[in-house]
């Protein structure tokens, strides 16, 4: 797949084909994930051509989706699970608290449960309540979770093979808004990812304010980026990639460099990532900081009606607001 | 794994669920099942022409409809159009960008209406999300349940002013409510007092698909244990958006009530005279202390499951064609006509009333206002709450910095 345009959602649908291919025993687990193809088609096309037994459209119930993978897993299976939206993870938080997280260490190592959890997250689309929320901190605050998200095609296609793989649980946060955002991708199998599941990427550098960010408020911070440029303006973007853990190497040196930093995520800012890394960065880097790490996220309400949307999310104006702030100091 | 290596589930005997099947995908050992038939106990006064049967186990529910009046036979006619415009009024409103969704209860108003026109004023409902009908039987303004569609609100209605809770869409959530509002209404001792202006029902709107979640099951086990008043009411059409009823469960739903402890009943949901009558039976039962009553309304979601849903994907047009000519108005409109209960100026104005209504939904809904931006903290908490307070002052001074031109 070189020097083709890839929507993310391509992306995922081709990563989780590559991953059925190569492992029989990977299964799809999710509701709706069989015909429909999910209702955002991630899964299109893949009962159709690996079958119903390793495409599992199954009974309306997310406590019983979980706790089956458990089960399935188990028994040497690898499930994928697909949450339809993030706001219906709740009834399975048992499940992931209690048993997924906590498998292998309270078996003393003897037992895993290699799975991965799809949350289609985030806000932007317009939605109804509990479909536009942004839960990751509850499980990145959970030990034995492995918490990571996609932001880009090409990371789609690769991370998805990553997680699958990770003989852990993976939480896969995807930003629903980008599903149908092309990219040009380079996707070259024989060589494999181009970097570790865990690993931040440096998207853009700059010297002036480091913006972290991940899913869908990477794209929002690289066009923060652009703008602040020409108002003459050097911001380094960093897509954090994975939550849990962190790439604190890659954060921590573009913190010593810029000596400002800006996080931004859709998620509320009360005990959210941006609390973790800031408590992080100040620690690592306090004498080369020349301002506080600073967070633009959402407000510490529940996700409002689609009309204040707008205003809930970080947009490029918040950002930049936030930026101006850290340069001030 | 391929298909080869797995054994097929051999045939058990399933009893009565067992019965030619319509769907194509079906997991192995999984009876197949007619999608139009529900079978030899379900309950029907009206057949699809319209004419007065006794079809089922309806022997219970044959003094109800003896009951009714002609008036009242035409009002919930009345109703079924009046609430099947208003469906379509937001399907429209959706397409015309004013609404963001709408999910329509198209084939499933004699379920609604039925179940709503049974109920009494202080009876109580919790709806899913497609409840339009029991939200206009229960005197609910229909442009109340426009606002989450727009985005302007979550609900937002006052659920106290018409005893009809806000919309669910966690699915299952609302279940267990209504039986915790039914044990509620225990401890007030307004059960089995015999006094019908006292005496409470409680009523639990779901799915076909919702059968299957943790919490439905969980209400129906704390309804049992309680003895509550609670009427569980499954609108089974036959989809839980691409899934068929063979994905969610074996044994209907109607059957699976007795292992419970309580009584199951299937009706024509497509009838609104048997639905009407074995709703009432059960409100009744469980407003004189004789507990739980688990219906399940066979009928057809007509439509996509909302306006963002393609169901050409999963499902065959033939299908859908079936049901058609089950319609519950053109049922119910033979009926009236057949035993000379309304004649056609009855019908006109009944229609006239319907586009006047719709006129009203749409210029309301088109003239609803967008919230002032600093609403969105309000009614976090019932009491002052820092955190909001201090966010609410950032955002007033944020915007108040745009307009200050810097
Ligand atoms: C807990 C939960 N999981 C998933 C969903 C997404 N979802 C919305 S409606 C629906 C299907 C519901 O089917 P059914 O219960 O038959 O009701 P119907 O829509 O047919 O009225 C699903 C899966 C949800 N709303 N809540
Ligand atoms: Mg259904």
């Amino acid at each position: 797949m070189a020097g083709q345009k890839l929507t993310l959602a391509k992306g995922l649908n081709a990563g989780l084909r590559a991953a059925m291919e190569k492992d029989a025993k990977v299964v799809l687990m999710g509701e709706d994930i069989g015909k429909l193809g999910g209702v955002f088609r991630i899964t299109e096309g893949l009962q159709k051509d690996f079958g119903e037994e390793r495409v599992i459209d199954t009974p309306l119930a997310e406590a019983g989706i979980l706790g089956t993978a458990v089960g399935l897993a188990l028994r040497g299976y690898r499930p994928v699970v697909e949450i339809q939206f993030d706001g219906f993870i709740y009834p399975a938080f048992d499940q992931i608290i209690s048993q997924v997280s906590k498998m292998h260490s309270r078996s003393l190592g003897y037992l895993k449960v290699p799975m991965v959890i799809r949350v289609p997250f985030g806000g932007g689309i317009g939605a109804v309540e509990h479909h536009s929320e942004s839960n990751e901190a509850y499980f990145a605050h959970t030990a034995g979770l492995r918490v990571v998200s996609c932001s880009n095609p090409e990371d789609a296609y690769w991370m998805i093979q990553q997680a699958i793989e990770c003989d852990d649980p993976v939480m896969f946060y995807e930003p629903k808004r980008r599903y149908h955002e092309r990219a040009e991708v380079e996707i070259d199998d024989a060589a494999g990812a181009p970097r570790g599941l865990h690993e931040a990427q440096v998207l853009r550098e700059g010297t002036d304010v480091t913006l972290i960010a991940y899913g869908p408020m990477v794209k929002t911070c690289m066009e923060a980026a652009g703008a602040a440029a020409d108002e003459g303006r050097s911001l380094e973007v960093i897509d954090l990639r994975s939550l849990s853990p962190l790439d604190l190497d890659t954060v921590t040196a573009s913190a010593e460099k810029t000596g400002r930093v800006v996080v931004v995520h859709e998620a509320s800012t009360f005990l959210g990532m941006g609390a973790e890394i800031a408590a992080e960065i100040q620690q690592k880097c306090f004498y080369h900081l020349e301002a506080p790490v600073l967070r633009v996220g959402g407000y510490n309400i529940p996700y409002p009606p689609s009309r204040f949307e707008e205003e809930f999310l970080p947009n490029l104006d918040r950002v930049l607001d936030g930026v101006d702030k850290a340069l001030a100091y | 794994m391929s298909d080869q290596d797995v054994a097929p589930v051999p045939e058990r005997d399933l009893g009565e669920i067992s019965s030619p099947h319509h769907h194509e995908t079906v997991a192995p050992g999984v009876p197949v099942r007619d999608v139009t038939d529900g079978g030899p106990e379900m309950v029907q006064f009206l057949d699809a022409d319209g004419k007065r049967v006794s079809r089922g186990n309806c022997e219970p529910y044959e003094p109800i409809l003896e009951g009714l009046d002609p008036e009242t036979m035409r009002s919930l006619y009345r109703d079924l159009v009046l609430v099947r415009r208003v469906d379509a009024e937001g399907h429209a409103l959706q397409r015309q960008g004013e609404l963001g969704l709408w999910p329509s209860l198209l084939g499933q108003e004699a379920a609604q209406v039925g179940a709503g026109r049974a109920m009494s004023t202080q009876d109580y409902a919790f709806p899913g999300y497609r409840e339009h009908g029991v939200a206009w039987c229960k005197g609910v303004p229909p442009l109340n349940l426009l606002g989450m569609f727009r985005g302007v609100n979550h609900g937002g209605w006052d659920s106290n002013a018409n005893n009809f809770h806000l919309y669910t869409i966690v699915i299952g959530n609302q279940m267990l409510h209504a039986t915790g509002y039914a044990m509620g209404v225990q401890r007030d001792g307004a059960v089995g007092t015999g006094d019908p202006s006292r005496d409470t029902a409680v009523m639990a709107f779901t799915g076909d698909g919702g059968t299957a979640q943790g919490d439905y099951n969980e209400a129906l086990v704390f309804a049992s244990v309680a003895h509550a008043p609670v009427v569980f009411f499954v609108q089974n059409n036959q989809w839980a958006i691409s899934e068929p009823n063979e994905r969610q469960f074996r044994v209907p739903p109607y059957q699976r009530a007795k292992g419970f402890g309580f009584p199951g009943v299937r009706v024509d949901g497509n009838d609104v005279l048997a639905v009407y009558a074995v709703t009432k039976h059960a409100l009744d039962e469980a407003r004189s202390g004789q507990g739980p009553t688990l219906i399940e309304a066979f009928t057809y979601r007509m439509g996509a499951h909302t306006t963002s849903d393609d169901p050409t994907k999963y499902r065959v047009s033939a299908e859908v064609d079936l049901w058609r000519e089950k319609d519950p108005i053109k049922r119910m409109r033979s009926h009236l006509e057949r035993e000379g209960i309304a004649d056609p100026a009855f019908f006109d104005g009944i229609d006239a009333e319907a586009d006047a209504l719709a006129a009203e939904i749409r210029t309301g809904c088109q003239n609803m206002p967008d919230p002032e931006l600093p609403t969105m903290f309000d009614k976090v908490y019932a009491e002052q709450h820092p955190v909001i307070d201090r966010e609410r002052a950032e955002l007033i001074a944020y915007h108040a910095g745009f307009e200050e031109g810097n």
